[in-house]
């Protein structure tokens, strides 16, 4: 059965890879300003939309501007989509005239979705208005998407630039990610499910009448242009509460396919990129190795345990063979699990399985995927950034055991980029233990998890990382539209993307000012020591971190079942 | 400087005075990794004086806070240790120096005797015959030898003297013989010793940026790990696990880098101590650090590559002279030539005609003709003879004066020599060429050998001569230099210095004189000669005491040392944590749930003793390492790859692998000797 799944998943890496390289070297032209193939088509929407932010197309921004430009523009769409749900009601585009959103559902979903993380502790179809999911949460979609991008294209100018305090423009490259990048990307994928079947359109339910003789309304809606950018963008919103387990998303085991594919393409693509603007190709590539071999490691042994299936259900008689417990008939295991694993290492979020009924081994993975930082592949954008954060943590080590100070790509990592790398990797995991630790100190927190002992842990450890990793996947089985989990993982998804972003760009804004020293014998970073060394830091700090809760519940519940 | 032995008692007992003094957290806090283990520490004991009142586990509480406590102190012995060491010679000298007194020398031309203490910069004092240099300065006037054994520990005498570039002195030493007048050039406190002291002294070193770095690191992982502990007891009280707060002490500790938390300052200042053994100085501490960056290092031809003279190494006589005609001419020409050339000459005539002593002599009535700038020839008359000897063109010009005419030939042979990269002299007798004289630059000794280990460090060498290019490439392909530059005048280092560094390469350079002070404070890494003028050694970051311009190869290997044993002991604390987890985890689990039992595949004997066994190996891992900090991790010029496998072998895996073992047998011990149950 491993075997047969071979088969569908090494072509389709194969694919994914070719794919990224081309999408990688696109997006460096693009990033740098270069004549591109859609440059005819979008290049006038381009300078349209620069002339009237009033920016020029050689605008530079030192790291400060560049931060404060982008916390102000996250601000503001913050709140516009917070008081978009609070006002909705008396908004047109709710031919449901579904009421405003509960203060702390509405908080908990505008920071959701400014954040790329997309947690939703609501269901959508029955909370959200067609005008607040097309204007509010798709808008977010794209700029969250976007956001993450510039500040990765930031970083790797931070890289190849010397001696100078600029490092690019947030509002320019804000743009090009969303018009050169973003929107068609979107719009292809949008026309592709729909051509299979996903729904889009702005009538409010279908009525239909039964075998009975009952009338039952089927909630439909705008849904293809909301599931492109989702995983596009790795966003992972549904329109639908079963996201992409819906027939309505995801209508075949090929959109199936599709959606995993397009949810790891831009964050596959930025390693190229990040070769491709150095002029020195290797060094993306070892970076894509790397998350790569994270990648397929975690997807081996995820498949192996599903296709194991569930120890308890062959000890008590029922048929054995793989966990089919809450998968769609028309994806099976090795699909669900290559998604799920797709799903939780890009901080995408979007499910086509019910997380919760995967097997310990599997969810011990996922959870692990989300609390190293949403690094391997990680979200779009930051999901490089927080992998460079590591090797500026792993070089670090690296050079003083070669007696060098340590530098990267003839930067040297001085206090400076340490202090904002420690900030970055053990920032988000600090809070999330600090938030799961509360959860599990308030009775009426822990009594929102459906399952108690290590299920229960895994549930609620589940739900923090995935704030904490904006991943915005849920274990289910957890009740999260409660106050206490409304503001505290709102909170948590804040402290988990800004601390990647803004170290991000401080790192990018310390190392462009440095000049690029040559030495004489140092350590290779296209090397294959070099990934596995980073592949074992990221692993040995989440392991480190994450030990106690994840021998306590998966661990635990895994070796109870056998 | 020689040092006493690392386990001098003398030196011992200080330490572990100082290990409890240093448990002053006004002080500790300074090492914060330590800071924390020390309010550890404090909880525990109160917790292990409660459970005395309440009879339960007081035993357990009590075992754990002693060995928490020897934690801090062992962390605090490691750091007085290498401080000790340094600071007793210091001391020493420091006492000898500020016993001393001056004999100042006041405006009017009279001296009055003031102490050294009080001398100030600007001040000018008189030093003669057996008395002690009270501080440092530059000789102004007059010419000493002086015994500078106290720091460097060579007991030959050395010369300094006012002008040149041997003026300067230091605190300290002595004169033998001789009267000098000595400009004060630094302010007590700022002197050569002073800064020295402070090397060694933790509480006034400077920490470097990549110490810094690393302690922002251990901070963090300090602050992630407490998180990490308190809300393990969130997630056990989940599981209906009670974890009294002495074991979540015991993880937490057990947990934080206290290894390389501990080690940390003792590694920096058996660094700087290290230096000293090797008679250089560090005026910074970041220098020694950056030197193991270096990628280019300029070198002087004369003095570092050669030995500063060159010799003859042969005859070649014209058509139809003798070599045996030409040794004569030579001799005669040379023997009032003091240089080191022309003493070369006779001794290689001596040696190829087989005469021994002082037997050649002077013809009677002969006159020297001395070397000027204007005729460029030195030679000798006697008779009618009138021999010179000099560079090619000077003697054509002679010999065309002379109404005679220069050979071909001979220009043949001279284009030869030249060709070689060696320097050719003409020898003629009136208007007779006789021939010429081959000298050569003389290597000095394994000096070869030295610039290849740059090599292999990855460091490009320059030369830098006033030689002509062709002088200049001969040279340095004959001692495995990369690059040169021939006819450099005094700025050209500079601009050298400054070229380099723009292309990104970071510049050590080495000098002596006045004019290259400039250069000296430009380089990234400058040392100065000990014997060289103020002005080069305040420009540059290191002091070479020995003078030894090759010394730059051990500056680099300690630079590299310091920061190897960091990294390794680094990679080693963090590879730990997985042992301790191990040990920990189903010690304070496997009770509720037994499945967890497998986790203990150390077999620890009970709960009590697993914590127990793994805060005694966290805490005496510290002092068991002491001697690696001290020295530095092994170091052999390799391949930054070569080098990384076998410390990640070493101190990665080892690092994994040791807790396993250790916290095993010291559980098997605590069992056997009934400490727990």
């Amino acid at each position: 059965m491993l075997e047969r799944s071979l088969v569908a998943i090494v072509p389709f890496i194969i694919v994914l890879t070719i794919c990224a390289v081309f999408l990688g070297r696109y997006l460096a032209r693009v990033f740098q300003g270069q004549h591109t193939f859609l440059t005819p088509l979008v290049g006038g929407i381009e300078r349209g939309l620069l002339h009237i932010f009033g920016v020029r197309q050689d605008e530079e921004q030192t790291w400060k501007q560049y931060a404060i430009s982008l916390l102000l523009f996250n601000a503001l769409g913050l709140c516009f989509l917070f008081i978009l749900q609070l006002v909705q009601q008396w908004l047109p585009g709710n031919p449901q005239h579904l009421g405003a959103v509960r203060l702390d559902t509405a908080f908990n979903a505008a920071v959701s979705f400014m954040t790329n993380t997309n947690w939703q502790s609501y269901s959508g179809e029955t909370t959200m208005s067609y005008l607040t999911q097309m204007l509010g949460m798709t808008v977010q979609n794209f700029l969250s998407a976007a956001t993450g991008i510039s500040v990765a294209i930031a970083l790797i100018r931070g890289f190849v630039r010397r001696s100078t305090n600029s490092i690019g423009c947030f509002w320019v490259d804000l743009t090009r990610a969303l018009v050169y990048v973003l929107l068609p990307m979107a719009l292809v994928l949008s026309l592709v499910l729909v051509s299979q079947g996903t729904v889009q359109t702005l009538r409010p339910t279908v009525a239909l009448t039964t075998l009975e003789g009952q009338v039952q309304r089927i909630a439909v809606g705008p849904a293809a242009s909301q599931v492109a950018i989702k995983h596009v963008g790795t966003n992972g919103g549904g329109f639908f509460n079963a996201n992409a387990a819906h027939p309505f998303e995801s209508p075949n085991p090929f959109t199936d396919l599709l959606l995993v594919f397009s949810l790891l393409l831009i964050p596959a693509a930025l390693p190229f990129t990040f070769g491709e603007m150095l002029g020195d190709r290797k060094q993306g590539t070892a970076l894509f190795l790397a998350m790569l071999i994270m990648f397929s490691i975690g997807l081996g042994i995820s498949l192996h345990y599903e296709l194991a299936g569930n120890p308890a259900l062959a000890q008590a008689g029922v048929a054995g063979g793989v966990n089919m417990e809450g998968k769609e008939q028309r994806f099976g295991p090795i699909m669900s699990t290559l998604f799920a694993q797709s799903t939780t290492v890009t901080s995408t979020g979007a499910v086509d399985s019910m997380h919760d009924s995967f097997t310990p081994i599997p969810g011990l993975i996922m959870v692990f995927n989300m609390t190293v930082g949403e690094v391997i592949f990680g979200g779009v954008g930051v999901g490089l950034v927080g992998m460079l954060l590591y090797v500026v943590l792993t070089l670090f080590i690296v050079g003083l055991m070669i007696g060098r100070t340590p530098e990267y790509l003839g930067k040297k990592l001085e206090p400076r980029e340490m202090l904002m790398a420690v900030v970055g990797l053990l920032g988000p995991p600090i809070a999330m233990l600090l938030m799961a630790g509360l959860a599990f100190s308030i009775p009426s927190a822990v009594a929102s998890a459906a399952n108690t002992g290590s299920h229960g842990m895994t549930e609620i450890i589940y739900a923090c990382a995935s704030a904490a990793g904006n991943n915005g996947s849920a274990f289910v089985g957890l009740n999260a539209n409660t106050p206490f989990y409304n503001v505290g993982l709102a909170l948590l998804m804040l402290v988990g993307r800004f601390a990647t972003i803004l170290p991000g760009l401080a790192i990018a804004g310390s190392v462009a000012a440095k000049k690029r020293v040559q030495s004489g014998v140092t350590f290779s970073t296209t090397s294959t020591l070099f990934v596995f060394m980073l592949i074992f830091v990221v692993t040995i700090v989440g392991g480190l971190t994450y030990f106690s809760p994840l021998v306590l519940g998966p661990l635990l519940e895994f070796l109870k079942l056998r | 400087m020689r040092k006493k032995g690392m386990l001098d008692p003398s030196v011992v007992s200080k330490a572990v005075g100082g290990a409890f003094q240093k448990l002053d957290p006004r002080t500790l806090w300074r090492n914060p990794v330590m800071f924390v283990v020390e309010f550890g520490s404090i909880i525990t004991t109160v917790f292990a004086v409660m459970s005395a009142f309440q009879h339960t586990g007081f035993w357990f509480n009590l075992q754990i806070s002693l060995w928490l406590w020897f934690t801090v102190l062992f962390a605090n012995f490691a750091e007085a240790l290498a401080e000790g060491r340094g600071k007793a010679q210091a001391d020493s000298l420091k006492k000898t120096r500020n016993e001393a007194v001056a004999n100042r020398l006041r405006s009017d031309g009279t001296t009055e005797t003031v102490a050294a203490i009080d001398l100030v910069k600007g001040d000018t004092v008189v030093v003669s015959d057996n008395e002690t240099i009270p501080s440092d300065g530059e000789i102004v006037q007059g010419v000493a030898l002086v015994d500078e054994s106290a720091i460097t520990g060579e007991s030959a005498p050395v010369i300094r003297e006012s002008g040149g570039d041997r003026t300067g002195v230091t605190g300290g030493t002595r004169v033998l013989s001789g009267t000098i007048h000595l400009r004060i050039t630094a302010n007590m406190g700022d002197t050569f010793l002073d800064q020295m002291i402070a090397m060694v002294e933790s509480s006034s070193r400077r920490k470097t940026p990549n110490e810094v770095a690393l302690g922002i690191l251990l901070i963090g992982l300090t602050a992630l790990f407490i998180v990490v502990t308190i809300t393990l007891r969130a997630f056990a009280g989940y599981m209906s696990v009670t974890v009294a707060v002495p074991v979540l002490v015991a993880l937490l500790v057990c947990l934080m880098p206290t290894t390389i938390g501990g080690l940390l300052p003792a590694i920096g200042i058996a660094g700087m101590d290290r230096l000293i053994e090797h008679n250089v100085i560090a005026l910074s501490g970041r220098a020694v650090e950056a030197s193991g960056d270096v990628s280019v290092v300029l070198l002087d031809k004369t003095g570092t590559i050669t030995l500063g003279n060159r010799m003859a190494t042969e005859f070649l006589p014209a058509e139809g002279v003798t070599e045996h005609q030409l040794m004569d001419s030579s001799v005669l020409a040379s023997l009032a030539d003091d240089t080191p050339e022309g003493r070369s000459i006779v001794t290689l005539a001596k040696q190829k005609l087989g005469i021994r002593g002082r037997d050649i002599r002077a013809p009677q009535g002969s006159t020297f003709v001395p070397f000027t700038a204007e005729t460029r020839m030195s030679g000798i008359d006697y008779g009618d003879q009138h021999i010179r000897k000099g560079a090619v063109d000077a003697i054509e010009q002679w010999v065309e004066e002379n109404g005679g005419q220069f050979p071909d030939t001979v220009h043949a042979l001279v284009d030869g020599v030249a060709r070689q990269g060696e320097t050719p002299l003409v020898v003629s007798d009136g208007a007779l060429v006789m021939g010429v004289i081959r000298l050569k630059d003389i290597l000095k000794q394994d000096i070869k050998e030295r610039l290849g280990q740059l090599h292999v460090f990855g460091i490009k060498s320059v030369m830098i001569t006033g030689d002509n290019p062709l002088t200049a490439a001969a040279i340095a392909a004959e001692a495995g230099i990369d690059d040169f530059v021939a006819q450099a005048r005094p700025e050209t280092k500079l601009d050298l210095i400054r070229r380099y560094q723009a292309n990104g390469s970071m510049v050590a350079m080495i000098g002596d004189g006045t004019n290259d002070a400039p250069a000296l404070a430009q380089a990234d890494v400058g040392v100065a000669m000990n014997a060289g003028t103020q002005s080069a050694r305040e420009a540059a970051n290191l002091v070479d005491l020995d003078s030894n311009p090759t010394k730059l190869l051990d500056i680099v290997e300690i630079g590299k040392q310091i920061l190897i044993t960091r990294g390794s002991l680094t990679t080693f604390s963090i590879a730990n944590d997985v042992a301790k987890y191990f040990a920990i985890i189903p010690a304070i689990f496997a009770a509720k749930y037994p499945q967890l039992a497998m986790l203990n595949v150390m077999h620890l004997h009970s709960p009590a003793s697993a914590i127990l066994s793994a805060v005694i190996f966290n805490a005496v891992i510290i002092p068991s390492l002491i001697p690696l900090a001290m020295r530095g991790v092994q170091y052999h010029p390799s391949s930054a790859n070569a080098l990384l496998w076998r410390n990640l072998t070493i101190y990665g895996a080892g690092g994994l692998a040791l807790p396993f073992v250790g916290i095993r047998l010291i559980d098997v011990l605590l069992v056997a000797i009934r400490v727990v149950r």
